[in-house]
């Protein structure tokens, strides 16, 4: 007689979009075929405080149809406004404070962060979208003069790199020459995140 | 030139105060120096100045970032025109005795570089009265007290951007109960990552959300001190 194999729980994965490319890689590579991913879009991000809101709204439009929820936000600015209100809402969130964070791995960002609190990271996904996230968006383009007064205090650029990719490399460095700051890159790949996720999924609801 | 080219000089005292404002919404630095001038020519206080267009104008950014209206980038170029405006003010207020409402120490936290939140409320500060002693970025709790102490302050004012860094406003909260000075000094926290209930929770006297209300929570503070010194 064959046994029956459990059907593995629906997971919706709940996600910054600037985390979309690395966790569909993750999720592709374990073969986590029992989960879908919805982003939220990144520029949220320029508005920490509405991110609870809005990953509130996708919880009560899309969760219902999934056994599981996952928030693939960590605290990003929020003050623990995020994590009190997954709480509320009963369902599980990334930690740590920032994807850097966990890219960089959580352990060792902490303990490095008294000497790097005057590094400015950047991810993959923010050397792809360096101008429309940085450099347009905080004006730089049209006031070249803002750069001093935001960046003046920043002494190195870090480009965590999640994955090998000389372009990108290319990419940061010239991010960092722009910003007028030391460039250093760091090879994390996708740091803790791997670990979270599946430690998450797995358990129960 | 342009046809519509506006000629400070040449409104009237009314609209120019009105110019000034949308021009310092715009961040126009160098039109802010000029209005600034031009009042002055006209005979208007420094302290006038400053409240009558520079504070009211910047209000009214404050309260357009608040409402997401405007952004990071014109609330810098609007404050670095009204820098522009208080570097000639300044001076002025120290000669012509200007009220003096009380004074504040600020500074942003240990760990963290971020000072645009904190610089702006300095000035914002400044901008009603306050004697503001800026102690810069990065400052561990000796600095806070020791200048507290040294400047004879009433106010201690911490400023954070990061998650990681905020909880240190605590650190400085309890070393300040453990030498017995808290009640000494009116304790406000703010950052963007702050709210309410952390305020709370570390033991702040307040939590400002941003410079106005910043600036409006001081002034409550100090009268409520002014008022409990006279009744007692």
């Amino acid at each position: 007689m064959k046994a029956d194999t459990p059907a593995l729980p629906r997971i919706l994965l709940l996600a910054c979009g600037a985390l979309a490319r690395e966790v569909i890689a993750i999720r592709d590579a374990n073969g986590w075929t029992h989960m879908d991913l919805h982003c939220l879009p990144a520029d949220l991000h320029l508005r920490p405080s509405l991110i609870p809101d809005a990953v509130e709204a996708a919880i009560r439009q899309r969760g219902a149809a999934y056994d599981k929820v996952i928030v693939v936000y960590a605290d990003c600015g929020t003050g623990g406004l995020l994590q009190a209100r997954c709480r509320d809402l009963g369902v599980e969130m990334i930690p740590g404070p920032h994807c850097y964070a966990f890219f960089d791995g959580l352990d060792a960002h902490a303990a490095r962060a008294e000497a790097e609190f005057t590094a400015f990271y950047l991810t993959d996904f923010l050397v792809r979208q360096f101008d429309a996230f940085v450099w347009r968006a905080m004006g730089f383009d049209r006031h070249p003069e803002l750069i001093q007064m935001m960046f003046g205090n920043y002494e190195s650029l870090i480009y965590l790199a999640q994955t090998d990719d000389p372009a990108l490399d290319r990419m940061a460095e010239d991010a960092a020459a722009r910003l007028g700051l030391r460039y250093e890159r760091r090879s994390t790949g996708y740091g803790d995140l791997p670990a979270v996720l599946s430690g998450l999924s797995a358990a129960l609801p | 030139m342009s046809d519509d080219e506006i000629i400070l000089s040449e409104l009237n005292d009314d609209d120019l105060v009105q110019q000034m404002m949308d021009d310092l919404y715009d961040g126009l630095k160098e039109e802010i120096e000029d209005g600034v001038n031009i009042l002055l020519e006209r005979g208007w206080t420094p302290y006038d100045v400053l409240t009558k267009a520079l504070v009211a104008g910047m209000t009214i950014v404050g309260h357009d970032f608040r409402d997401g209206i405007l952004f990071v980038p014109e609330v810098l170029l609007a404050a670095n025109a009204m820098k522009g405006g208080m570097a000639i003010l300044k001076p002025l207020l120290a000669e012509t005795g200007a009220p003096r409402v009380g004074k504040m120490v600020i500074g942003t936290v240990k760990g963290d570089i971020h000072d645009i939140g904190k610089n702006l409320v300095a000035m914002m500060m400044e901008g009603a009265g306050f004697e503001v002693v800026d102690l810069g970025i990065n400052n561990p709790v000796e600095n806070y007290i020791d200048a507290a102490k040294r400047e004879d302050a009433d106010i201690i004012g911490m400023s954070a951007l990061l998650t990681t860094t905020m909880p240190y406003m605590k650190v400085v909260i309890d070393t300040m109960k453990e030498q017995g000075i808290r009640e000494d000094y009116i304790v406000l926290v703010g950052g963007a990552p702050l709210n309410e209930e952390f305020g709370r929770a570390i033991g702040a006297d307040a939590y400002c959300r941003d410079a106005a209300v910043a600036v409006e929570t001081a002034k409550q503070f100090i009268a409520r001190k002014h008022n409990q010194l006279s009744a007692g």
